[in-house]
């Protein structure tokens, strides 16, 4: 069964008709060539295909693209103004907050969409007072990206890449 | 994946008829775990509705002070929402322990507690599962079973439910607003889940068409005293060995009022009365706090399995609930 | 060998070249090749371990709008192979659980999918076996052991060592079956034009790969191209060729003219990619009162497939890091209806610098010697085994580097002595080894075009730093500024290099490009004229005859264990490395603390769930088979000794990619037995096995 959609990815508009059974991944990196988001499991357990469907960050992998009609989708190619990375990108590539480089654009949009729940005063599971306004530290940080999982292992690198990116983004 | 339809209803009504009408046919929430499980060939529905636009996103006041969560809020705004963190601590936390903050901003209030279970043999369509095949067979039974139930499983199934969100509510005995194709009805947080018994296929008392549209919270002023405690195999991003959502009320030396209910442990979001029982009007002593746990736990049946089994969830269960009470009632104890 | 490279950009902090591409996604990767009207592959599996194939019906598969093959083992091509586990689709047999036995070409991912779920299989089923355990009575000796290592050794007699002892220790220790798993699943993007096979796969050796499929498909080499640029991690798992990229190339040769993807499913890399096998480990030591080791075995259990021997080399280490006069190591196999198991980051190190590395620990505790002071006590003069000097060993010096980073010196050994805010407290250490290996075959390129020089080799860049690093070693070389030389890796187009493995390839691409360098100087002078080109290869090194090469270091653990729960957490780990010259210290320090957090994750977390009812791994998926995040990650510091090695290569390189893991699991788990007294001598170290003794 097929659905007609429109998309705006990193700000071009597209019109596509999708498969029902098609992820919002798989349209991205199948049918608009978009190959920022990538596949990592598949089912949510990974967060390699992170991006922020209309500013906040979401699984690419579980949302099905007919659902999502009309939506405003920025992937990691995105956020980088061509040549220019974004801050948090700047960050990445300072602090060798990767190394294969195959979770990093899910790690780049999970911490702008996580910077900005900061921003807005989203608790974690590491705020340890509901009531107050979370403060960002290392703590906070590891825990908001906790579903990014990186074999490479640069989690003691990308934490302090999104503390300097954090200053840099407000 | 078998072919769908998929249907985009902007009323309640409407989504209730496409889906009662039609065996085939299935809610579509945040698709967190419908999509998964689609991809695995563990759900095989003809057609989808998504009810994101069919049902509330908002957060509002009941007339006797408690709030009314629509079913389509997100898990992520709920735990933005200030008047839920000064209010239902264990609650926000339950959500805040749960999955990553990608799957909080995608998953719905009314969604999480309908997730299916976690048991490796149900999400593996090679292997024999009476949940997703009735009369298949379990496969849990003598094999991988570190995340199976020690409370009230029974010779079909050993799963276990793993929604966090749904251990702080049973705890909090929230109400689940319901739409069916005959109309209203309200459930008791508590008689949403069901234990597996003979008919492990049916995680819910929910009929096929019925819907979720909001959960209503009891004012319930002793749930500011609260928390939600999850021990798990890595610090985030992981589901429950054993959780303990709790609730305390002190009265001078004496425990006036208490709410607990365990993760991780049945088939169901388990409501622990008969430690609730022991608690109440008893002194917040840590012996107390044991006899709770024993009481709870002294019809525990730990399972063999290949990874060592699932022994150690007694005293793992035990040792959280005393831990978690110690914790709500420190410095209140002489 | 001892004039190195002065180094000018080699020691530089360099950012990766190739990391803005990386940053935005917009590195392609092998599913991500930029081909037109792709259509999409799909795998049937197996759902026995053991059996045969009867019939397959694949009617319904092919009646999906969009299908265009259907391939299984009663219509796939025949391949050029004597069986194991690239023979795929070749005969009926089923061997493992999972095994593929079918392939759908499909124009979309979709109806790909839905047609593999569509195909009717029927099979006989057979007993199958994949329970490991030390007490069977079929575990066989293998000739070697990975990849030529003697099976067994045996100096002096340490039956007597023991008898003779004051002090023993005698445990068994075992760790757990692991999958690789890194980020980027197998995948291959194929393509047949009636003649020409073209692959972009994700693979750490293009040039292997090719050599592969020339033959299973009987082609020339020169028929092959196989690209790679960029692979999203391996750790082994993509060293050698897997079946992907067999059925990859099976495929686009039925739709010849179309471009075909296809990428294992994160559910497939569990039966599909390799693995690491678990390991039974019995270790004795003996020792006198004052920590003298006279004696150290290792008896090792491991499991291999039936389909194809793979034997880990868990007890090689055992043989050269401590100076003890008896020493004896055996590796016995047993064979089951598994999946072959193969390379993973430091195979036979990383398992087998657990078992020697605790037993040391318990050894230090029975004496009440401090565990740094025991290791120094029994450093060797010269290598154990072959009584060859050591190129540099300089473990001593780790381990006092990381004992005074540390803190060691304000340690109380009493286990269960320091509890803060509920947990209980303790430090570990372990000591790391790694050997320095040198592949037989690469060779360089090196062009000046346009007043710049281009260096040219098949190599990979796994998130190891080649794109950069080589670039590096190359500027040296020829005694220019590192911004006037460019790279490109990862094609056959290029020269041929070996795999990406056993932490070889600065020490063997890098011979090459310095020998290419040198040849370009010798022939061009320093004044080139465009175009001007020269070719430089890895040579043997003599000195390899005459020194032990090896790399050392320190793992510092610091663990917490929960009073109330058991829970375990490592807020501090800290290596201390002596691996050579570093070539690039941001990208070294990148792969150092990689490892390091991988075997952390080894301690705490991985396990693969074999169920021997169902002959599988159940737990096959990243919700399941947990491995760290970021969350689980605090302090992890890795630095490292400026070692001068003018034996190793002209670089003075040792290899950093996999000392990283080697040690730290033991570091762990000596650690938790300090905060809290329990000793845990089953990997992963998991609050059910500390709770009995809380």
């Amino acid at each position: 069964m097929d659905a007609a959609i429109s998309l705006t990815v990193d700000g071009e508009g597209y019109r596509l008709t999708v498969d029902t059974r098609t992820t919002l991944l798989d349209a991205l990196r199948d049918r608009l060539g978009n190959i920022s988001p990538k596949k990592g499991c598949d089912h949510g357990q990974c967060g390699a295909c992170t991006v922020l469907l209309d500013g906040r960050r979401v699984l690419a992998c579980l949302v099905l693209a007919a659902t999502v009609g009309g939506a405003e989708v920025t992937t990691a190619s995105g956020l980088a103004e061509g040549d220019t990375p974004h801050p948090v990108q700047r960050a990445f590539l300072d602090h060798d907050a990767f190394q294969c480089g195959y979770c990093t654009p899910g790690q780049v949009c999970s911490a702008v969409g996580m910077l900005d729940e900061v921003a807005a005063g989203w608790p974690s599971h590491a705020t340890t007072d509901l009531t107050a306004e979370p403060r960002l530290s290392q703590a906070e940080i590891s825990e908001r990206m906790a579903g990014n999982l990186c074999r490479c292992a640069a989690y003691v690198n990308i934490v302090p890449a999104i503390e300097q990116a954090a200053g840099e983004v407000r | 994946m078998k072919p769908f339809t998929l249907a985009t209803p902007t009323d309640a009504d409407e989504a209730v008829r496409l889906v009662a009408d039609d065996p085939d046919a299935a809610f579509l929430g945040g698709g967190t775990n419908l999509v998964d499980h689609l991809k695995l060939g563990v759900a095989t529905p003809g057609a989808l509705v998504d009810i994101t636009r069919a049902t509330s996103a908002e957060i509002t006041d009941l007339p006797d002070g408690g709030p009314r969560v629509g079913a389509a809020v997100r898990n992520g705004d709920f735990t933005a929402d200030r008047r839920a963190r000064e209010r239902y601590p264990l609650i926000v936390q339950s959500v805040l322990a749960g999955a990553s903050g990608q799957l909080r901003n995608m998953a719905t209030i009314g969604g999480n507690p309908l997730q299916r279970t976690r048991c490796v043999y149900f999400q593996d369509v090679t292997t024999p599962c009476n949940k997703r095949e009735p009369g298949s067979g379990c496969g849990a039974h003598g094999g991988y079973t570190r995340y199976h139930a020690i409370l009230g499983a029974s010779e079909h199934c050993i799963a276990t439910h793993p929604s966090d969100l749904a251990v702080a509510l049973a705890a909090v005995d929230a109400t689940v607003r319901v739409l069916g194709a005959d109309g209203e009805r309200t459930i008791p947080f508590t008689d949403l889940h069901r234990l597996p018994g003979d008919a492990p296929e049916r995680d819910t008392t929910l009929a096929h068409g019925e819907l979720i549209t909001a959960i209503d919270l009891p004012a319930l002023p002793m749930a500011r005293r609260s928390l939600y405690r999850k021990v798990r195999d890595r610090a985030s991003y992981a589901f429950a060995l054993v959780s303990v959502a709790a609730a305390i009320e002190l009265d001078g030396d004496r425990i006036s009022d208490v709410r607990i209910a365990l993760g991780g442990v049945a088939h169901k979001p388990w409501r622990a009365h008969r430690a609730e029982a022991v608690l109440r009007g008893a002194r917040p002593l840590e012996e107390t706090f044991e006899t709770a746990a024993a009481a709870e736990l002294a019809d525990a049946r730990p399972l063999d399995g290949v990874d060592g089994g699932n022994g150690f969830k007694t005293t793992l269960a035990a040792r959280t609930i005393v831990a978690a009470l110690r914790d709500l009632t420190e410095g209140a104890r002489s | 060998m001892s004039d190195l490279l002065r180094p000018v950009a080699i020691g530089r902090d360099l950012v990766r070249r190739d990391g803005m591409d990386k940053v935005t996604g917009r590195a392609r990767y092998a599913y991500e090749a930029d081909v037109p009207n792709a259509s999409y592959c799909r795998l049937v599996q197996t759902t026995v371990a053991r059996g045969r194939v009867e019939a397959m019906h694949t009617d319904a598969a092919r009646q999906v709008d969009g299908v265009r093959a259907v391939i299984t083992p009663f219509t796939a091509e025949s391949l050029h192979t004597d069986g194991g586990e690239l023979a795929v689709l070749q005969d009926q047999e089923i061997a493992f659980r999972g095994q593929v036995i079918g392939l759908v070409v499909a124009d979309t991912a979709e109806a790909a999918l839905r047609a593999a779920e569509l195909v009717e299989v029927t099979c006989s089923t057979a007993p199958h076996d994949v329970a490991l355990s030390a007490d069977r009575d079929d575990l066989y000796k293998p000739e070697k052991v990975n990849p030529s290592y003697e099976t067994d050794t045996s100096d002096g007699d340490v039956d007597v060592a023991m008898a003779a002892a004051e002090v023993t220790v005698e445990q068994t220790y075992t760790t757990a079956m692991y999958h690789n798993n890194p980020l980027e699943p197998h995948a291959t993007t194929a393509f047949w034009d009636g003649e020409h096979l073209t692959v972009w796969d994700s693979t750490q050796g293009v040039h292997p790969t090719r050599a592969v499929l020339a033959d299973l498909f009987d082609l020339d080499k020169e028929h092959v191209r196989v690209i790679c640029p960029y692979v999203g991690g391996g750790f082994g798992s993509k060293g050698e060729p897997h079946v992907h990229v067999v059925l990859a190339a099976m495929a686009a040769r039925a739709v010849p003219g179309r471009h075909v993807k296809l990428a294992l499913t994160r559910q497939q890399m569990f039966s599909l990619a390799g693995h690491r096998t678990p390991t039974i480990q019995r270790m004795r030591l003996a020792a006198d009162r004052i920590g003298h080791l006279s004696g150290i075995a290792i008896d090792v259990v491991e499991h291999t497939a039936k389909m194809k021997e793979y034997a880990e080399q868990t007890g090689v280490p055992t043989r050269m890091m401590y100076a003890a006069p008896n020493r004896a190591t055996t590796h016995r196999l047993a064979a089951l209806d598994v999946p072959a198991p193969s390379w993973m980051r430091a195979p036979g190190e990383c398992p087998g610098m657990f078992g020697p590395e605790v037993a040391m620990d318990e050894l230090a505790e029975a004496l009440g010697i401090d565990p740094i002071e025991l290791r120094i006590r029994n450093e060797p003069d010269v290598d154990p085994e072959t009584g060859h000097p050591f190129s540099s060993r300089n473990l001593v010096t780790c381990l006092r580097e990381g004992a005074a980073r540390f803190g060691w010196a304000d340690r109380d050994p009493r286990p269960r002595a320091r509890e803060e805010d509920g947990w209980y407290v303790g430090t570990g250490v372990a000591s790391s080894v790694y050997p320095v290996n040198r592949m037989a075959e690469s060779t360089a390129t090196i062009r000046f075009e346009r007043g710049a020089y281009v260096v040219e080799i098949g190599a990979a860049d796994l998130g190891t730093g080649t794109w950069t690093t080589l670039a590096q070693i190359a500027a040296d070389a020829l005694g220019v500024d590192v911004e006037d030389v460019s790279v490109r890796i990862g094609d056959t187009r290029y020269p041929v290099a070996s795999v990406a493995g056993g932490s070889s390839g600065m020490t063997t691409w890098g011979s090459a490009v310095v020998n290419a360098a040198r040849a370009f100087r010798d022939k061009h002078g320093s004044a080139p004229a465009d175009g001007a080109e020269a070719d430089g290869s890895t040579e043997d090194n003599p000195a390899t005859e005459q020194y032990a090469m090896y790399a050392f270091g320190a793992q510092f653990v610091e663990a917490h264990v929960h009073r109330d729960t058991g829970e375990i957490r490592v807020p501090r780990l800290l290596g201390v490395f002596a691996a050579g010259r570093i070539i690039n210290p941001r990208t070294a320090r990148s792969q150092f603390i990689g490892g390091m957090t991988m075997g952390l994750s080894m301690a705490l977390h991985e396990n693969s769930v074999l169920d021997p009812r169902h002959g599988h791994v159940v737990n096959h998926d990243l919700a399941e088979y947990h491995i760290t995040t970021c969350a689980d990650v605090t302090d992890i510091e890795a630095t490292w000794l400026d070692e001068h090695d003018p034996h190793v290569n002209p670089m003075g390189t040792k290899g950093i990619g996999e000392i990283g893991i080697v040690g730290t699991a033991a570091a762990v788990v000596n650690a938790v037995h300090h905060a809290i007294g329990i000793r845990v001598r089953d990997l992963p170290v998991t609050l059910d096995k500390l709770l009995p003794g809380l």
